[in-house]
């Protein structure tokens, strides 16, 4: 018999469906008691319009596996940060095209630094591999990407922005 | 799987998935709710108010800048930004809805202008309209989220776990709005001479609003370990400010403070005649069809 956190595991980011919402690091508890369900889910970003439709399809896909009872919970705290995207889905990113992000380490506390230019990050081109990258736009088709351009093969690509 | 696979597998034979958006649920469904004791949880809502109502206006304002901004990609920056701040609204508002029995929607769109909190830098119309500026937009922008992004910083140690969890939540954000904001400024104000006079202009339409961000209001002075004294706040946003302006070969503007009515303002409710039009657009639909969701 298939688990409910197999389930819940195997649900699709609607905005990046190369990735699962456990490679996403989004999925953060699945308990399972008589049938019924309790899944708990972080948003992204504040307002990550994607948060409803993750919910809807968790319910959808544990429902129609046969599980009586669905409660879809969210948790602000610990705040997702992109390091919780796991390493296989950071190699699913690159495979489709889109540069993942690179680990930016716990917060601190204190004044958050100030950058009057842009952090230069390595960013390779998920294409060709060419580290000569430069950004294009700071935001990009959703909340969690920039857009990029390769000046090696010149594709421009998306990354998903360290956050 | 391919992308159009995956797209398609999501979408499924559902007619009731057709746009996300629909159906949105609570913004706090399953986050820790208790109240801190020894607080007046009406004072807790009044907070959650000002804070929510900053980035419920603000968030309206930029929104207004969608495909009217100088360049494609700064109508999808200020959109981004728009829809963070409104993220952080939505869960402020309904942890004050949380005593107040009212939902968010309550709260956004069926309050008067006297029951909203917002500060004034947030209501004031900067463009893309008649008198705007994209230069002016930016001051605001710059001055606004290093002054929040400062307050959530000290934020993350509130004594209320919501209020707390917004703070860690939103402070990336914010950093990120404030590093677009700088940038521009910088852009700008050591750019051409045209480019230079209009980013000058900006700081100076904006600054008699930057009093009342650093004025602690009484509902403040009361929430002691749960609240962030704004006043506390001057020293870390001047300097963030001033190298901004000094990098950008910008002027400081003299301090000057804009008018208060019986020494009120937006905290209390009192706010500048931009606010009813504001309101009246933002409100239209939800008044004129009570219940419409998309």
């Amino acid at each position: 018999m298939t688990t409910a956190l197999e389930i819940a595991s195997a649900v699709r980011d609607p905005e990046l469906p190369v990735l699962t919402l456990a490679d996403l690091g989004v999925l953060r508890d699945v308990s399972e008691e008589d049938g019924r369900v309790v899944v708990t889910i972080t948003p992204t970003y504040s307002g990550c319009p994607a948060i409803d439709e993750m919910g809807a399809d968790l319910r959808r896909s544990l429902l129609a596996a046969g599980f009586a009872e669905v409660e879809v919970r969210l948790s602000l705290s610990p705040a997702w940060t992109t390091d919780w995207i796991s390493a296989e889905g950071r190699s699913k990113l690159a495979a489709a095209g889109i540069a993942p992000p690179s680990r930016i380490g716990p917060s601190v506390a204190g004044p958050v630094p100030l950058n009057l230019v842009p952090p230069s990050r390595q960013v390779a081109c998920p294409q060709c591999g060419s580290p000569n990258t430069s950004e294009i736009s700071r935001f990009g088709s959703t909340a969690c990407k920039a857009l990029r351009r390769c000046n090696a093969c010149s594709e421009p690509f998306e990354h998903v922005k360290e956050i | 799987m391919s992308f159009d696979n995956a797209y398609e597998s999501l979408l499924g034979h559902e007619d009731s998935h057709w746009a996300f958006g629909t159906g949105f649920s609570e913004a706090l469904s399953g986050v820790n709710r208790e109240f801190p004791a020894g607080v007046d949880r009406d004072d807790i809502a009044t907070y959650c108010l000002m804070l929510g109502d900053d980035a419920l206006i603000f968030s309206q304002r930029l929104s207004e800048w969608c495909s009217r901004a100088p360049e494609l990609e700064e109508d999808i920056a200020l959109a981004n930004i728009a829809l963070d701040l409104l993220g952080q609204a939505r869960m402020l508002l309904t942890r004050a809805g949380e005593v107040l029995g009212k939902s968010e929607d309550d709260l956004a769109y069926l309050r008067d202008e006297r029951e909203f909190r917002n500060v004034h830098l947030a209501e004031i119309d900067c463009g893309p309209g008649p008198g705007g500026d994209f230069g002016t937009t930016i001051a605001r922008l710059l001055v606004f989220s290093s002054w929040r992004l400062a307050l959530f910083s000290r934020l993350r140690g509130s004594a209320d776990p919501v209020l707390a969890a917004v703070a860690e939540k939103g402070l990336k954000e914010l950093a990120y709005h404030r590093d677009h904001a700088a940038q521009w400024t910088v852009r700008l104000g050591d750019g051409t001479d045209e480019s230079h006079r209009r980013m000058q202009a900006g700081l100076e339409r904006v600054w008699p609003f930057v009093d009342e961000l650093f004025a602690t209001h009484p509902v403040e002075a009361r929430l002691a370990g749960v609240a962030v004294d704004p006043a506390s706040l001057k020293s870390e946003v001047d300097g963030v400010l001033e190298a901004v302006f000094s990098a950008a070969g910008l002027s400081r503007p003299a301090d000057t403070r804009a008018a208060r009515v019986a020494g009120m303002a937006g905290r209390d409710g009192v706010h500048t005649e931009a606010m009813g039009y504001l309101l009246a657009e933002m409100q239209h639909l939800h008044r004129s069809l009570p219940g419409a969701v998309w």
